[in-house]
């Protein structure tokens, strides 16, 4: 069996890719994505504790948080595109003032 | 032994596939590998026991929240390769505090003992009856509420997403 730190070293690892992401690009799909994956990096580790600490509740939680996340997909992209049609462009460098 | 083998490979794919999504210039490559260390998460779940989470991962994640990012690349274009960014001052230390993120994220490992108390559903009794059994159990008999209110996020987001994707008249 694997112990638990291993999943856990890859949950951070991929949290951190996610992190890096966030913070060092510029188009608002790329963020979004790197948002995912910091989910799915915490998602690994809910299952990883829910399998070493004996209980059913940690798979249960990532049901909750895949629903969440589907959720938090469909209103961000339509965001997205709203901002598309104004501005024309997806580079957050660029969509930085509310209005004008 | 062969668990580890996989359990290496899927790990390994995941964190290289992980560092090509926010790496690559192209954003639908971006996606694909996206997709790819999805896959490779819902591998790892197999390997801790959680079939029916991974099979959802596929469906859910995989199959339809990927599919609406590369439909809403395909319409905004956003697919053709930018230019290299130049190395400004804000990736370098967007890179900097996600390096020492990491450090802080493993240093935890050596020194937390992360202790809980342990439940009753071990590996045997969740071979036995059934991920997806104990799972539904659950879902419906300590977190129905939970699972309600998901249901009413679940109508507000499609409300949502209809309302902002409306054309203004």
């Amino acid at each position: 069996m694997i112990p638990l730190s291993h999943y856990l070293i890859v949950s951070g690892l991929l949290f951190v890719i996610g992190v890096a992401g966030v913070l060092t690009r510029r188009s608002a799909l790329v963020i979004f994505m790197s948002v995912e994956l910091m989910l799915n990096a915490a998602n690994l580790a809910l299952v990883a504790f829910s399998r070493s600490l004996h209980s059913i509740d940690g798979q249960v939680f990532v049901f909750f948080v895949m629903a969440v996340a589907a959720a938090e997909v469909a209103v961000g992209l339509a965001i997205i595109i709203v901002i598309f049609r104004n501005r024309e462009t997806t580079n957050v460098d660029e969509i930085n003032l509310m209005k004008w | 032994m062969i668990e580890q083998v996989f359990f290496y490979i899927f790990a390994v794919v995941a964190v290289v596939t992980g560092l090509l999504v926010i790496t690559h210039r192209n954003a639908i490559y971006s996606a694909l590998f996206l997709v790819g260390t999805f896959f490779c998460i819902a591998g790892m779940y197999v390997l801790l026991n959680a079939q029916f989470v991974a099979a959802v991962q596929v469906i859910v994640y995989a199959g339809a929240i990927m599919v609406l990012f590369l439909f809403v690349l395909m319409l905004l274009s956003a697919g053709e390769a930018t230019p290299r960014e130049p190395l400004s001052a804000q990736r370098f230390f967007g890179f900097l505090f996600a390096a020492l993120l990491l450090l802080q994220t493993l240093m935890l490992f050596h020194v937390v003992r992360a202790t809980g108390q342990p439940g009753e559903m071990t590996q045997e009794a969740v071979r036995r009856t059934g991920s997806s059994e104990l799972i539904g159990e659950a879902l419906f008999k300590n977190f129905i509420y939970p699972f309600e209110v998901v249901s009413i996020l679940l109508l507000l987001a499609i409300v949502g997403a209809v309302v902002l994707g409306r054309k203004r008249s």
